[in-house]
């Protein structure tokens, strides 16, 4: 099995790490760039099928050199066997249409420098954009079939395709189980688990583990970087210039106003009075 | 073998010191081996006292089977070794260091999860070589049967695994060697339980209050009469940085005198006799409990059904006779002669035959020997004989016994009587050894202490909270099958982390008022529990362990 894993540096939301100046505007200097948190599902379930079936994952991604990190957390979390990085300023700016016909370029030139492609992995929606459009647009581009909110997967490599549970309609109440032919374009679902109920398949994992931590550590060693003209892209259909999306503004969220008042009551203070009082209408009400 | 299951050819059930050596051999005979721990890591489950030994005459110990063992995962070597008979604040103190000595090549203190989880890293290296490896929070929870016959196991979170060997050395309460039907929870005469307490004291202090080198190890115990008359005693071993404090009582008795272990345990702790090593400064950084099968009673002659082999504390392994524990060597020497057998009778369509060969190794080694020592048994059968019992301690009682023990004569040939290994192994197991023979020493010939602790230990509360758990929210591992207070009201003092009017452990006794009658009912909540297995002997519960790495996790252990 060979597998790509799509994934994406996100502005780090999480409390603490985030930081916004006074009108509420994302300072995105201050703020660390990290994994974009839904991908670490579409890594799992590479990994579930390396664990499974054998095979080699390969991490990718688009965005400014900085994004090796992104690639080499990837490979620290779930094992990827080496990164590939979309990395070029003729791509900044890309909307998701723009992002699309990048990465699917991506994958055209992975198929034909590299090695032919099974599967390609993807998270839901990222935590910046929140537009879930990026990998089902790839995937129109690449004319695959695509399977989105997987939660439970299995792949048959013999008879060349995969069954999957996805969640119809986003939601747990209503799943439902679909075949499809390799190669696929699979999105995961933050439901997705992964499932080792094999010993043999412990085993692999740890070994992977153990493999991987060395290969981490000096990740530019397996990392590659392709630029445009390696993408054999024209500048005029990427990055700002290819991307179809207008922004007319951006508005901060105003605060949701507070409608509750609460006053802190010692116990042991006369207070207490005041509650009892409050209280007293409540209590004759239940009385009736 | 079927094609539905995954099969290795060995399966070892927990990587304590008995599954490493029988997963360690294993792989040296070319087995395919896989091993299965329910801790997050090996260790984060186990507690002993301390002591590991490797005697001369044992066919197999660590260091033989782990290169480096010593200088990686243990604290100090043992060099000076002392029983202190107490009777209030009057001490007696006999060196038993030529008993600790005999037939000992080296003896160090550990703490369980350092040297468990070194073992681990050393054991997943050795079986992966043969196909195998070890896997961390996966239970084992019951055998897998085919046509009656047990053929492999099954776990929680893993598929059934068919072996052609299946070790279980999954500890004190063997949940395969139930299933077995090999051993039981029944008598609370056939255990022990110990708990225990890891204080922080830096190794120089530790150096000098001990008055040893850095290279260099003490062991002190206790008896006499600051347990009340709980049969049992008290232990302190110094590590390279902290020290190992603990106490060991017979479990009928703590159930008959209703004590409470925690607070038998600060007895120990706060003694005058401490207070001198303590100086005041007390930081204890880990409260932990263990139950210890009686091997004179318990362990097991035949060992084994079918492919099961049971080893270390699973086969009752544990030898406490007096002041001499030994656990954890004569498990590493049961794991590897298992292992031994297996290799020898590979390949024999007997399902059992490794079984029988690995009883009959643990009888030519000698090891069973001494897990049932011939002459406990002789001794045993005056020895423990109430009548008996009453008489002697009639005449300890009386001014015949104080003039007996008391001249210094008696003096000498106490201390000597203490060393003999001969005399220690027919140790009856009654009031007398443990409380009054001590008792009358330390009056007639100790010392008095006039110094005064001023330690404050944890309370049972702190210590709770102290520990790292991880619950299995929704999916208690103990049931209670009876809560009335005849059945199950044992635990709510026997456990230990429970206690009477303690609302926070995990056993409590509750009045309820049904028309118009008052009755007391026992109630559990297993969230603190430490897995000890107290209560599957005291009370009536459905006991099993918690999942894969769920529940308690020690860091000391």
């Amino acid at each position: 099995m060979r597998s790509i894993v799509l994934t994406k540096g996100v502005p780090d939301f999480s409390e603490g790490a985030v930081s916004f100046d006074e009108d509420g505007h994302l300072e995105r200097g201050k703020t660390p760039t990290v994994m974009n948190p839904n991908d670490e599902f579409a890594l799992q379930a590479a990994l579930q099928t390396t664990v499974r079936h054998g095979g080699h994952v390969s991490g990718m991604s688009m965005g400014p050199p900085g994004y090796g990190e992104v690639l080499q957390e990837a490979m620290a979390s779930v094992y990827t066997d080496d990164s590939y990085l979309l990395s070029d300023r003729e791509l900044a700016a890309s909307d998701t249409w723009a992002t699309a016909i990048t990465l699917s370029a991506g994958l055209e030139t992975y198929q034909e420098e590299v090695a032919d492609i099974d599967l390609v992995f993807a998270g839901f929606k990222t935590a910046d954009g929140e537009t879930g459009q990026t990998g089902p647009q790839t995937c129109w581009a690449m004319e695959w079939p695509i399977v989105t909110h997987v939660i439970a997967l299995d792949v048959d490599p013999d008879e060349r395709t995969l069954r999957a549970k996805r969640l119809v309609e986003g939601d747990l109440d209503e799943i439902e189980t679909v075949e499809a032919p390799l190669p696929c374009f699979v999105v995961t679902d933050p439901e997705f688990e992964p499932t080792y109920r094999k010993a043999s398949h412990r085993l692999t994992h740890k070994a992977l583990r153990a493999e991987t931590e060395e290969r981490a550590a000096e990740h530019d060693d397996h990392l590659t970087t392709w630029d445009h003209t390696d993408l054999n892209l024209d500048p005029d259909y990427i990055g700002l210039d290819g991307s179809p999306t207008i922004v007319s503004s951006v508005d901060p969220i105003p605060k949701a106003p507070s409608e509750r008042e609460a006053t802190m009551i010692d116990p042991h203070d006369e207070g207490m009075g005041d509650v009892l009082e409050v209280m007293q209408p409540y209590a004759a009400e239940v009385g009736e | 073998m079927t094609d539905d299951h995954e099969h290795y050819e060995a399966v070892v059930v927990g990587c304590g010191p008995g599954g490493a050596a029988a997963a360690a051999r294993l792989a040296d005979h070319g087995v395919e081996t896989l091993v299965l721990e329910r801790g997050p890591e090996a260790g984060s489950k186990n507690v002993s006292g301390g002591l590991i030994y490797a005697e001369e005459s044992a066919p197999y110990t660590l260091d033989d089977l782990f290169d480096g063992f010593r200088e990686a995962a243990t604290e100090r070597p043992v060099t000076d070794y002392y029983i202190h008979n107490v009777a209030g604040n009057s001490v007696k103190t006999y060196d038993l260091t030529d008993l600790h000595e005999h037939d000992t090549d080296w003896c160090d203190a550990v703490l369980r999860r350092d040297m468990d989880s070194w073992l681990e890293t050393r054991v997943h290296e050795q079986t992966s070589e043969t196909g195998g490896g070890v896997l961390t929070n996966v239970r084992v929870n019951g055998l897998l049967r085919e046509h009656g016959e047990i053929v492999g196991v099954t776990c929680d979170e893993l598929e059934p695994i068919e072996a052609d060997l299946i070790v279980a050395a999954d500890g004190v309460n063997s949940e395969l060697a139930r299933d077995a039907g090999l051993m039981d929870w029944a008598e609370p005469e056939e255990w022990f339980q110990g708990v225990k307490a890891v204080v922080d004291m830096p190794p120089d202090a530790i150096d000098d209050r001990f008055h040893i080198g850095p290279e260099e190890g003490a062991a002190h115990l206790f008896s006499g009469d600051l347990f009340e008359d709980v049969r049992g005693g008290g232990f302190l071993y110094t590590n390279e940085d902290s020290l190992s404090i603990g106490t060991v009582f017979h479990l009928d008795s703590l159930v008959e005198q209703a004590a409470e272990p925690h607070e038998l345990l600060d007895a120990l702790l706060t003694h005058p006799l401490l207070a001198g090593w303590f100086k005041n400064e007390y930081q204890e950084r880990e409260y932990a409990a263990k139950l210890v099968p009686d091997s004179k009673k318990v362990a097991h002659r035949r060992p084994y059904r079918d492919r099961l082999v049971l080893v270390g504390d699973a086969a009752g392994q544990m030898q406490a006779q007096g002041p001499i524990i030994k656990g954890m060597n004569h498990a590493v020497t049961a794991g590897a002669l298992a292992a031994d057998a297996f290799a020898v009778t590979r390949g024999n369509a007997d399902p059992a035959a490794a079984g029988r060969r690995y009883t009959k190794l643990l009888e030519d080694s000698g090891t069973m020997a001494k897990l049932r020592p011939r002459r406990y048994d002789l001794a045993r059968t005056v020895g423990e004989r109430d009548a008996v019992t009453d008489a002697v301690e009639r005449v300890l009682a009386s001014p015949l016994g104080s003039l007996a023990v008391g001249n210094p004569i008696a003096d000498r040939l106490l201390q000597r009587a203490y060393n003999s290994p001969f005399l220690v192994s027919m140790l009856p197991d009654t009031k007398t050894g443990y409380v009054s023979l001590p008792t009358l020493i330390a009056e007639e010939h100790g010392k008095t202490i006039h110094w005064e602790s001023d330690i404050e230990p944890p309370t049972l509360e702190e210590r709770i909270g102290d520990l790292t758990y991880d619950t299995d929210v929704g999916n208690p591992h103990i049931e209670l099958r009876d809560e009335s207070a005849e059945a199950s009201g044992a635990a709510v003092t026997a456990c230990p982390v429970s206690a009477r009017d303690f609302g926070g452990g995990c056993y409590r006794s509750e009045a309820v008022k049904t028309n118009g009658t008052e009755e007391t009912l026992v109630s559990l909540d297993t969230q603190p529990c430490v897995e000890c297995g107290t209560c599957a002997i005291v009370a009536d519960t459905e006991w099993e362990h918690p999942r894969g790495g769920k529940g308690v996790e020690y860091r000391e252990g």
